[in-house]
């Protein structure tokens, strides 16, 4: 039966290409339009490390002083800690892991004689960074934790940065000259990009895109006088040269804490660390918080509204080409009554009627869908030379390929269903009389 | 035109009636929308900056030592002088919109509150004549306050500074602001000129208050200087841009030099906003061009039904005109259902928006341009259909189809 539906649909299709033609590409354009902001923005709401962040948390504390609180409505707590709070976190170690992360341009001179400078996107952190974040290694290792206390001139660096200074080979144990000091490669990542990077956030560099270069030890990188690229001071007489002692913060602080019972003890033991704080006069607020990794990344924005726009205007726009899909079939299948009539006399029971126009109307949205995958496609190469720094990023997956027919069927299928009813509704008599 | 009887025939096709409406109102809620937030970017994109925008280029200097800053900036300045084309010549902390904000809270009292960031500007020698700053009261820096003047822990540590108008205007309001003093960080500075608006380096980041709230301050040659402005008239720019990186390159080995004209650092800085105003037109050109299809072919079918009943009334006497009028005012009646409907609909998504984004009310006077825009789009949809229908040819009366 399927096959004779399909067959009478193709016919009909055939017999207004104009019609249909119209239809498919209107289908089309709506569709392509949606997966295309679906894509960038699953892409910039997705989950940066899966398999990791539901243990992934960020604490807060306030250190600001109550008259000059950090947000202008004082409700918001300051995105990052200062060093010496984040150094006690770090030596309290009540986490599983616990890292702090600042991030800094740092100047990278190659070796070889004609090599020019350049800046590269460098992350200060502690030896923890690296097991906490599962970043893989292709080569080496990261650094031990007596290496950050020891402020060890060593450096990880990022595959790419690996490809452009060494060709790609294994450059662990060889010498790079970052600030005008001396490091030694002792790890080499695999290529490694979480997207959105979370760990960058506030930290005065973009949150999305191929990720850093270098990674150091953040207590050796200081001593060498290397800066960070965000610094916010809550108090005067803030200095880049004593950032340690100055009343700024600088660094976002990270925690692994692997299940529930360690999440509620952590948010003890932080709410007693600020009360600590408070009663030794550091702080004037003992308020604290916590948050995963996940809610964290969406209480800060850090999707950028015109993607979350774009994609409510492009479902705004596959709305209107329903409506118009389903204005157009509408009109199709009116006119077809006596068809219908004739269909219906020689036995064809309202079930087989309704049955053939989904079908036409599914042959519609299957079309529509392939031609919206090559305008989703076709909007995702535009999104590619855009400036956005996720720009490069943005490829139709299999799940969106996949998504793209879902959506093409459910839209046509819903287009389809008032014209097929009023189809199966029409009464066979009347259409056989008129002619 | 008699009304009635086209409101008796629409009562017996109420669904494609209603689809038409439906998609009217739709394309009219979103056109409304879209229009507004195409011209917000727009409004953006022409933010006024009172500096020489097109004369200006930009040379920044990384990396370089900062021991040597004494010595080297003003070496380097002499060589850049004498690049033919140049006006002049001045080494900065930052520019505006170079995307790398350094604010501070400025009061106007010692223990103050304020609810603005100010971003700050340091100026090497002639940095005025090199930005083009315009100056609206009191003077600029001497050159005794350039030598003076130096850097520490973020701020100056010269006694002078110019503001720009809005601030002079928020500050002290209905007062001139010259001989005032200013206070962050337990220091204090004399405001010694006023100058006209100039941009904050990241007005997104410093938000609306911020905008043009910029402080500027003297600086002698200092390690924290990393840009030369190079100023010079614009059909110059190129070659001066080129000439100065290859001076500035050869005098500054171990550093990076990069360098930009000022209009290509302004175009950077709205480069997401361009997109985004682009990619809306995009739209809505697009959903127009489907909306008035739509509305074509469902009239077509419509026309098409009614060939017969078209052939009775030419045969008993309505001209041409009379037909092509009939589907004229058929649809100008939908038109207007649709975008009343989409009025309505256009101001509660500006409502939603206005609650979950960044977004301002809606001016009145968007909802009836958009509402006149989709009654000329149906007009003109409506036109082909309609003229199909006022050629049927009386004699159809008489046939049987």
């Amino acid at each position: 039966m399927f096959g004779y539906y399909l067959d009478l649909a193709l016919r009909s299709l055939r017999r207004h290409k104009v019609l249909t033609t119209l239809m498919v590409l209107a289908l089309a354009l709506g569709i392509g339009a949606t997966i295309t902001t679906l894509t960038v923005l699953r892409l910039l709401s997705g989950d940066p490390l899966p398999q990791k962040s539901a243990q992934l948390f960020y604490p807060q504390v306030d250190p600001y002083p109550a008259d000059q609180p950090f947000s202008r409505s004082g409700k918001k707590l300051p995105w990052l800690m200062s060093y010496v709070d984040a150094m006690n976190l770090l030596h309290a170690g009540k986490a599983q892991r616990q890292t702090a992360v600042a991030l800094a341009q740092v100047k990278v001179m190659p070796k070889t004689a004609e090599g020019k400078p350049f800046y590269a996107d460098g992350v200060m952190t502690t030896a923890e960074f690296f097991p906490m974040f599962d970043a893989p290694f292709q080569y080496g290792a990261g650094w031990a934790a007596a290496d950050d206390d020891s402020r060890a001139q060593v450096v990880v660096i990022a595959s790419f940065l690996n490809d452009r200074l060494f060709g790609g080979a294994n450059s662990v144990g060889r010498m790079i000259r970052i600030e005008d000091h001396d490091f030694r490669i002792i790890g080499v990542l695999k290529p490694w990009a979480p997207q959105p990077r979370f760990y960058a956030l506030h930290l005065g560099s973009r949150n999305y895109g191929k990720g850093e270069g270098v990674f150091m030890p953040l207590l050796g990188a200081r001593a060498d006088g290397i800066e960070p690229s965000m610094m916010m001071s809550y108090g005067p007489g803030s200095s880049m040269a004593h950032l340690e002692t100055s009343p700024a913060i600088w660094l976002g602080v990270w925690l692994e804490l692997p299940d529930a019972s360690a999440v509620s003890a952590y948010r003890r033991f932080l709410a007693n660390y600020a009360q600590q704080q408070v009663a030794l006069g550091r702080f004037q607020k003992s308020r604290t918080a916590l948050s995963g990794l996940m809610p964290w990344l969406r209480s800060e924005h850090v999707v950028p509204d015109d993607a979350r726009l774009q994609t409510g205007l492009a479902f705004g726009f596959l709305l209107i080409c329903v409506v118009n899909t389903v204005g157009l079939l509408l009109a199709k299948c009116l006119r077809r009554s006596r068809e219908i009539g004739v269909r219906r006399a020689l036995g064809a029971s309202r079930g087989a009627i309704f049955a053939q126009f989904m079908v036409e109307a599914a042959i519609v949205g299957m079309a529509g869908g392939v031609l919206g995958l090559v305008f989703a496609e076709l909007g995702l190469w535009g999104i590619r030379h855009q400036p956005a720094q996720y720009a490069s990023l943005a490829h139709l997956d299999l799940p969106m390929f996949l998504f793209t027919f879902v959506v093409a069927l459910a839209a046509s299928l819903v287009a389809g269903l008032l014209p097929a009813w009023r189809a199966c509704a029409v009464a066979p008599a009347p259409q056989l009389k008129a002619s | 035109m008699e009304i009635r009887p086209i409101l008796a025939s629409l009562r017996k096709h109420r669904i494609p009636a209603t689809l038409i409406v439906l998609e009217i109102a739709l394309a009219c809620a979103v056109l409304c929308n879209a229009v507004f937030m195409i011209g917000q970017r727009v409004a953006d994109i022409h933010w006024p900056n009172a500096i020489d925008e097109l004369g200006i280029s930009v040379v920044t200097v990384n990396g370089a030592d900062p021991k040597l800053a004494a010595s080297d900036i003003p070496r380097d300045l002499a060589a850049l002088r004498g690049i033919a084309g140049v006006t002049a010549v001045a080494a900065a902390t930052s520019m505006p919109l170079d995307q790398n904000p350094a604010l501070s809270d400025f009061t106007t009292t010692p223990d103050g509150k304020t609810s603005v960031n100010t971003s700050i500007y340091f100026l090497g020698s002639g940095g005025e004549q090199a930005l083009g700053l315009h100056l609206l009261q009191g003077r600029f820096f001497n050159a005794d306050e350039y030598a003076d003047s130096g850097f520490k822990d973020f701020s100056s540590t010269g006694h002078v500074m110019l503001i720009a108008q809005s601030d002079a205007q928020r500050l002290w309001p209905g007062q001139s602001a010259l001989g005032k003093t200013l206070y962050a960080n337990n220091q204090s500075w004399t405001v010694v000129g006023v100058v006209a608006d100039v941009l904050a380096q990241d007005p997104k980041f410093s938000g609306p208050g911020g905008r043009y709230s910029s402080v500027f301050f003297p600086l002698h040659p200092d390690g924290a200087m990393g840009d030369y402005l190079l100023r010079s008239a614009p059909q110059d720019r190129a070659r001066v841009l080129r000439e100065a990186m290859r001076v500035l390159g050869r005098l500054e080995p171990g550093a990076v030099v990069q360098g930009s004209t000022y209009a290509s650092m302004r175009g950077d800085y709205f480069a997401n906003a361009r997109s985004m105003a682009w990619m809306l037109v995009l739209v809505c050109v697009v959903m127009l061009a489907v909306t008035a299809f739509g509305i074509v072919g469902l009239t077509s079918f419509w026309v098409g039904q009614r060939r017969r009943q078209i052939g009775i009334r030419r045969a008993v006497g309505a001209t041409r005109s009379h037909i092509m009028q009939y589907f004229q005012t058929e649809n100008f009646l939908l038109g207007t259902a649709g975008v009343v409907l989409g009025m309505a609909l256009a101001f509660g998504i500006n409502l939603y928006l206005m609650q979950h984004y960044e977004m301002t009310r809606m001016p009145w006077y968007y909802l009836p341009v958009s509402a006149l825009a989709l009654w000329a789009l149906g007009q003109l949809a409506v036109l082909g259909p309609a003229l199909r229908a006022a050629a049927v040819p009386p004699v159809v009366a008489t046939r049987s189809v």
